[in-house]
């Protein structure tokens, strides 16, 4: 399997329409000769164009999005992946929504920082123009702001890990929430501090907000001991931190240090993988189509069960976010690595990176 | 001592193996590096053409009785089909576009227009046979369990309805590779668990339920009462019409006389080159029009094909020189010819070996490059 956008949300009537229609078009689907006349009227994935950009400070880029279906509701800080053809090629990246909940035209936007060597940002950021189509896919991420928000909180971020964190203050200074919220962000140059004149203005006209910046082209990096002093009741407040994955784990041995990890809400794009419910029991795995045979020790997953014993397996992420590598799960049942939740087969698509046999599974793989 | 003296893989050292197996390698990823917009403008064109002419006998087809609506319908979807089952679903099903990362043109969604379901014959395909290709009582493509190609088979009586079977396999021949996937031996000798049989019979009546409701149903219904049976036989006809011409480009893949089959014992210990040498003698192409290799799927490149499964079929042609110039180099021969040529010496097998006995065909040796017309400019000088 590969990487795919979100399915459409489609009327019962379109749905009743291509039941029926099935019957015509097998093995393709009714959509698939509709997009002979538009593609866009395709409901096999969701997709949708590019319909603005704007220059952002530090060479990052807003890109504006109008979906060619209605994307369901998001929650400030959110994200949202995007795939991309690149001559020839599709290509998929996760990125922070940057527009406000529920836009009057319908759009999203997101906003790309320049990764130079990157393969999706530079398009992003220099080359997109209006018209360019997208794919897209389900709207996720837990690094939301909790309901009620809380009075007292602490933003940490870096880079263009600012963007969620811009999402949340809008956020809570359209509920008229942002009464006392202390932000410390890093960036290069007072320049190049993404979002950095709308942070100000924010800064200016709002009592409950104040912004720290660490400018580190000519200050010192930014590390957890410099809280005491940039922030001295920082173990009162609740914490978001979003940026590099240095920053994130200098800031959370710090909070754990203090047995105040439960105060700190961290948005990492992809999941750690845990172990939520126990190892379980492991099992064997037959993959049906390599024609092998795996076994699996307790919290082992299906990839790596099937890696180990010689198989050539689709994987991507392997952290269970870009559902390249699911199977159909033909029989027996699996345990959710991460939440340890039990799947009993019944045909249905499978993630092999976050799922452990429990018992003998049959896998079309 | 080999059982056919011309095959070249006795007469190549292992030096030699190592050198092939490290053109190839590097042939393979050069083109693979170098696929990009061009590449899949081909394949969503191809998708598109097939669509459209698809969709366009069919809508022809419902006025069917009449007599040029029905052979305009007829011959548009016969080339649909052929389309849809060869250059697009059997390459994609290869993963030959996978690399576009497209959910919708990529090996593990497709499905195509035929008896067969995607899964099973991505198996006993993709898997068994380009892994063991010609490798006697390995590949169950070597005579699909059912016919005598080799010799080396052992022969028993039920081989002289050889002949009979293999002209219901020609018009059937959708359903047959259907069947064929579900590998009878593996059944026979208990390797496959009652459970996946089972489930693998559900796959095919789910597949074949839809086919049949389609093409026999389904469109015929939309020609009317008057319409009915006409559009019932134009499909009918066309499903034939595809059945018939992939049999003969697929039988012509492996079966003429050029072709080398192994037994397993001589393909022990194989390196990488030696793979490469057994794809490069045991396929045969077919030579023909640029038309005539899109409606074969280029499978009319089948050694190119064998050589590099997963590399778009647009782009075997490109590669057939150098692969030619390999061939040359090395010793080896480059089995082609006419499809008149190829077919009639694999009917011909397959007429011989329903009676006992057969030995090896006669090989055409090592390949040489067909000279120039060069010497004729010279004995002609040039005017003025």
């Amino acid at each position: 399997m590969v990487e795919a956008g979100a399915a459409p949300k489609v009327s019962l009537l379109r749905r009743q329409v291509s039941r029926i229609g099935r019957a015509l078009t097998t093995p393709l689907l009714p959509d698939d000769y509709f997009a002979l006349v538009r593609p866009s009227w395709s409901t096999r994935e969701l997709t949708g164009k590019v319909v603005r950009v704007r220059r952002e400070n530090g060479g990052a880029a807003t890109i504006v999005i109008k979906p060619n279906t209605p994307l369901g509701p998001h929650q400030p800080g959110q994200y949202l992946r995007i795939g991309m053809e690149i001559d020839g090629i599709r290509h998929w990246r996760a990125y922070t929504i940057t527009s406000d909940p529920g836009h009057p035209e319908g759009v999203v936007s997101i906003t790309v920082k320049n990764a130079p060597g990157g393969r999706m940002s530079p398009v992003f950021t220099q080359q997109v123009r209006p018209g360019r189509e997208v794919f897209l896919g389900e709207i996720e991420g837990e690094f939301t702001l909790p309901d009620p928000p809380p009075e007292r909180t602490l933003f940490l971020s870096a880079g263009s890990g600012v963007t969620p964190v811009l999402s949340h203050l809008r956020e809570l200074d359209r509920r008229g929430s942002l009464t006392d919220a202390v932000h410390i962000h890093s960036a290069r140059t007072a320049d190049e501090v993404i979002f950095g004149e709308m942070l100000r203005s924010i800064a200016e006209r709002c009592d409950g907000y104040r912004l720290v910046e660490v400018h580190t082209a000519d200050q010192k990096r930014f590390s957890p001991d410099d809280l005491d002093e940039m922030c001295p009741d920082w173990r009162e407040r609740v914490t978001f931190l979003s940026g590099p994955q240095e920053l994130i784990a200098a800031v959370e041995e710090r909070f754990e240090d203090e047995g105040l990890s439960e105060q700190l809400n961290t948005e990492r794009f992809q999941p750690v993988i845990g172990n939520g419910g126990g190892d379980g029991s492991g099992g064997t795995v037959h993959f049906r189509v390599s024609d092998c045979d795996a076994e699996c020790g307790p919290g082992v997953s299906v990839l790596v069960g099937g890696e180990e014993a010689g198989a050539t397996l689709p994987f991507g992420c392997r952290m269970g976010i870009c559902h390249t590598c699911v199977g159909r799960l033909k029989d027996g049942a699996l345990r959710d690595v991460r939440t340890g939740s039990i799947t009993e087969a019944s045909g249905q698509m499978v993630r092999t990176c976050i799922n452990a046999p429990e018992g003998h599974v049959e896998i079309d793989l | 001592m080999p059982y056919d003296e011309n095959n070249p893989l006795y007469s190549l050292t292992p030096h030699q193996l190592d050198e092939i197996g490290k053109i190839f390698d590097d042939m393979h990823e050069e083109v693979m590096n170098d696929l990009g917009e061009t590449d899949a403008r081909y394949i969503r064109n191809m998708i598109k053409l097939h669509r459209q002419l698809g969709l366009v006998s069919r809508a022809v087809l419902v006025f069917s009785k009449y007599k040029p609506a029905w052979v305009i319908g007829t011959a548009g979807l016969s080339i649909a089909k052929i389309l849809e089952n060869m250059e697009i679903g059997h390459n994609v099903m290869h993963g030959q576009w996978d690399w576009m990362n497209d959910p919708n043109i990529h090996s593990s969604t497709w499905d195509w227009d035929t008896a067969s379901p995607a899964a099973a014959w991505k198996h006993s395909h993709n898997y068994v046979h380009h892994t063991f290709t010609n490798i006697i009582g390995k590949d169950k493509d070597v005579g699909y369990e059912i016919f005598r190609v080799d010799a080396r088979q052992k022969w028993h009586p039920g081989y002289l309805l050889q002949p009979l079977a293999n002209v219901i396999l020609m018009v059937a021949f959708e359903w047959g590779v259907a069947l064929h996937d579900l590998d009878f031996d593996k059944i026979k000798s208990g390797e496959k668990s009652k459970k996946q049989v089972w489930d693998e019979l559900k796959g095919i009546g789910r597949k074949a339920r839809r086919q049949i409701l389609k093409d026999y149903i389904a469109y015929p219904a939309l020609s009317g009462r008057s319409g009915y049976k006409s559009t019932l036989k134009a499909n009918a006809i066309a499903n034939v019409v595809r059945n018939v011409w992939s049999n003969a480009i697929i039988f012509c893949g492996h079966f003429p006389d050029q072709t080398f089959m192994f037994t397993e014992d001589e393909v022990k210990d194989e390196t990488r080159g030696g793979w490469y040498v057994r794809q490069l003698i045991g396929a045969a192409n077919i030579d023909g029009s640029p038309l005539f290799h899109v409606m074969a799927g280029n499978l009319s490149f089948q050694v190119e094909h064998h050589l590099f499964p997963d590399m778009p079929s647009s782009r075997y042609q490109q590669i057939a020189p150098r692969v030619r110039e390999i061939c040359e180099k090395y010793g080896l021969p480059y089995n082609t010819g006419p499809l008149r040529k190829q077919w009639g010496t694999v009917q011909r097998t397959l007429l011989r070996l329903a009676f006992p006995g057969g030995g090896p065909r006669p090989k055409p040796g090592p390949y040489v490059a067909a000279k120039e017309e060069a010497s004729d400019h010279e004995r002609v000088p040039a005017f003025p």
